[in-house]
């Protein structure tokens, strides 16, 4: 069936009350009855939740074959807990898991030996890069992959479309009663946020911490209440990897000058008012955006009520200079973004909070700006975040389509054109974040307005940012690039583009020309 | 033209094109690595081709190794390449440049 931006979704995937995207507020009003967990009561007050080993707690937890894990990233690139589990399972020689990611990158790469063999046989995620991107891409994956934003992973286990067996949630402390948080030990994340749910709504859960403190553990990102066994092991990460020190404002000029475009965007849209709100990415030209947003709010003396999101040192000054009154956290890059969490001020919220269309008005509703990246966006203002144009899955969805939905203003920014790939062009490989959710797109050959947002053209009618209609920044990528001649794709689906309110927005099939080669265990 | 000597032209960075020119004794031969080979390959070996011929370029083997180089790049590594590898370091012809 075509769905409303125009992609086929095949009918066998479109069972058991799935449905083609139509439209981003199709679900408004919708009704539904939460997912419950399955709990087992500690009522002895001697009760020890405290587990010798991964290994151990796979026993007790009673993993089995068919059932469903799930992890979280905030530990990203520095994540061991992804690896001690798997080895440990493959081991056990337990199959056919599905694993339900909050994202996964390099540092879980074991997955992929997992993936290869029927360890694991379904995944849900929003990162999709790396070696787990290109064996997925493969076909190794024995059921196509499900890409959910961050919104629609929170979605999908409060409504029951994902029922989570054992949660495994690392973090940098608990208790051992399980009260855990991403504050205080040697591997700090500084926020929780993607597990909140995963400990409300799994059967079993299961923190890995590699530092025990004394009870309680507060403030406590994830509550003892929730919680089934605490393991302490080693590491859970290497602190590293896990928050970079500073990322560096970029001085690449295509970068400076395309941020500046969206600080004037911002300041002329006619929401840059005192009291707005404002999320930023952790890119380049984002990152760099907020430097400029400081002098506009400098200029005419105005605050920003709160930013959110994946927080950054950028971010965390304009906070403490007084130019931002709060900051709600999902996600912290940086040490300065891990120090500030839980300060006053800076809060932890939860992806439900933060993204989840099926809540009662998550924090991305009440958003006036966004600013986001892209891999490719189409005249239809359609955006891919996931695949690659050679067709690999490279990218992740993350709160993109979520924070596109919910604010006044979506900004994408991008160059035109990278190492010859036309950023804006006559389709998008995959659709990630639909059209009627972007209003802007700036590139560094000028800024497109979507024709839907007269407001917004009027408003910059008198202004010298440099407008131009999507069709003319797509005649110039091609006039600089060549017209790039279409992908060959195999039948085979190997992931599924879930929109945050569960529709499928797109599929993924098998690239015709990938060559992959199986990855050697001996190499773990 | 006869190549007197092994060249090369460019570098591996991205939006660039290395270019190296060997001496071959059966006509020209051109080898394309592009990280937008799907896309662009067909393109980018008929603008070699047509460089190559240009530049009256016989008996060669050109290797491309391309990190997305837009045409002109491409083009200009080529020359470079041909003109290191019959050493002729002056009195280049622009005009059919």
């Amino acid at each position: 069936m075509i769905n409303q931006v125009g992609r086929d979704i095949p009918d066998v995937y479109l069972k058991d009350g799935v449905e083609p995207f139509q439209g981003i507020y199709y679900r408004d009003d919708y009704e539904y009855t939460k997912a419950a967990p399955t709990v087992h009561a500690y009522v002895k007050p001697n009760g020890d939740k405290l587990v010798d080993s991964i290994h151990d707690v796979l026993i007790k937890s009673g993993l089995k074959d068919g059932m469903t894990i799930s992890f979280h990233h905030h530990l990203r690139d520095g994540d061991f807990v992804v690896n001690l589990v798997m080895k440990e399972i493959h081991k056990l020689g337990i199959k056919n898991l599905t694993v339900c990611a909050s994202s996964l990158g390099r540092a879980h790469n074991y997955l992929v030996p997992c993936i290869e063999d029927g360890t694991v046989t379904g995944i849900s995620t929003s990162g999709i890069r790396d070696e787990i991107g290109e064996v997925i891409s493969a076909g190794k994956l024995k059921h196509p992959a499900i890409i959910r934003s961050h919104g629609g992973r929170a979605r999908a286990i409060e409504d029951g479309s994902v029922k989570i067996d054992v949660a495994f949630i690392g973090a940098s402390t608990s208790d051992a009663y399980g009260n855990a948080s991403g504050k205080g030990g040697q591997s700090d994340t500084g926020v929780l946020s993607y597990a909140d749910g995963d400990a409300k709504y799994a059967d079993k859960v299961v923190i890995i911490t590699d530092k025990i403190v004394a009870a309680p553990n507060f403030p406590a990102s994830i509550k003892g209440v929730d919680v089934d066994y605490v393991v302490k092991v080693d590491s859970i990460g290497d602190a590293s990897k896990i928050a970079s020190g500073a990322l560096r404002l970029t001085k690449d000029t295509r970068e400076l000058n395309m941020a500046k475009e969206v600080a004037k965007c911002m300041y002329h849209s006619g929401y840059f008012k005192n009291g707005f709100t404002f999320q930023t990415g952790a890119g380049g030209s984002s990152l760099a955006t907020t430097s400029f947003l400081k002098a506009y709010m400098a200029k005419d003396n105005i605050k920003c009520g709160w930013a959110m999101g994946g927080i950054t040192e950028p971010i965390v000054n304009l906070f403490n200079e007084g130019f931002v009154n709060k900051v709600l956290d999902d996600q912290a890059f940086d040490l300065a973004a891990v120090a500030s969490a839980h300060t006053k001020g800076h809060f932890e919220i939860s992806a439900s909070q933060y993204a989840n269309p099926f809540n009662k008005g998550a924090f991305v509703n009440q958003l006036n700006f966004v600013i986001l990246g892209a891999l490719e966006v189409d005249t239809a203002f359609n955006v891919n975040v996931v695949q690659g144009s050679n067709g690999v899955l490279r990218g992740a969805p993350g709160g993109h389509p979520d924070t596109a939905a919910g604010a006044d203003v979506s900004i994408i920014v991008a160059p035109l054109i990278r190492s010859r790939m036309p950023t804006v062009r006559d389709r998008v490989t995959s659709v990630t974040t639909p059209g009627e959710s972007i209003d802007i797109v700036v590139t560094d050959y000028g800024v497109a307005v979507n024709p839907k947002r007269q407001d917004l053209l009027k408003a910059f009618a008198d202004t010298d940012i440099p407008l131009k209609t999507i069709e003319e920044l797509r005649d110039l990528a091609y006039q600089y690039a060549g017209k790039p001649e279409p992908v060959e794709f195999d039948d085979q689906v190997v992931a599924l583009v879930e929109y945050r309110d569960g529709t499928i927005i797109d599929v993924i099939r098998k690239p015709k020309r990938l060559n992959y080669s199986q990855k050697a265990l001996d190499k773990f | 033209m006869k190549i007197k000597t092994q060249a090369v032209a460019g570098t591996l960075e991205s939006s660039d094109a290395q270019v190296m020119i060997l001496p071959n004794s059966s006509g020209l031969k051109i080898t394309l690595d592009s990280s937008v080979y799907d896309q662009y390959g067909k393109h980018i070996i008929a603008l070699a081709e047509q460089t190559a011929k240009t530049l009256q370029l016989e008996d060669a083997t050109v290797k491309i190794v391309d990190k997305g180089a837009l045409d002109c790049t491409i083009k200009a590594r080529i020359e470079t390449a041909f003109y290191r590898a019959i050493d002729q370091q002056s009195g280049l012809p622009w005009e059919v440049l």
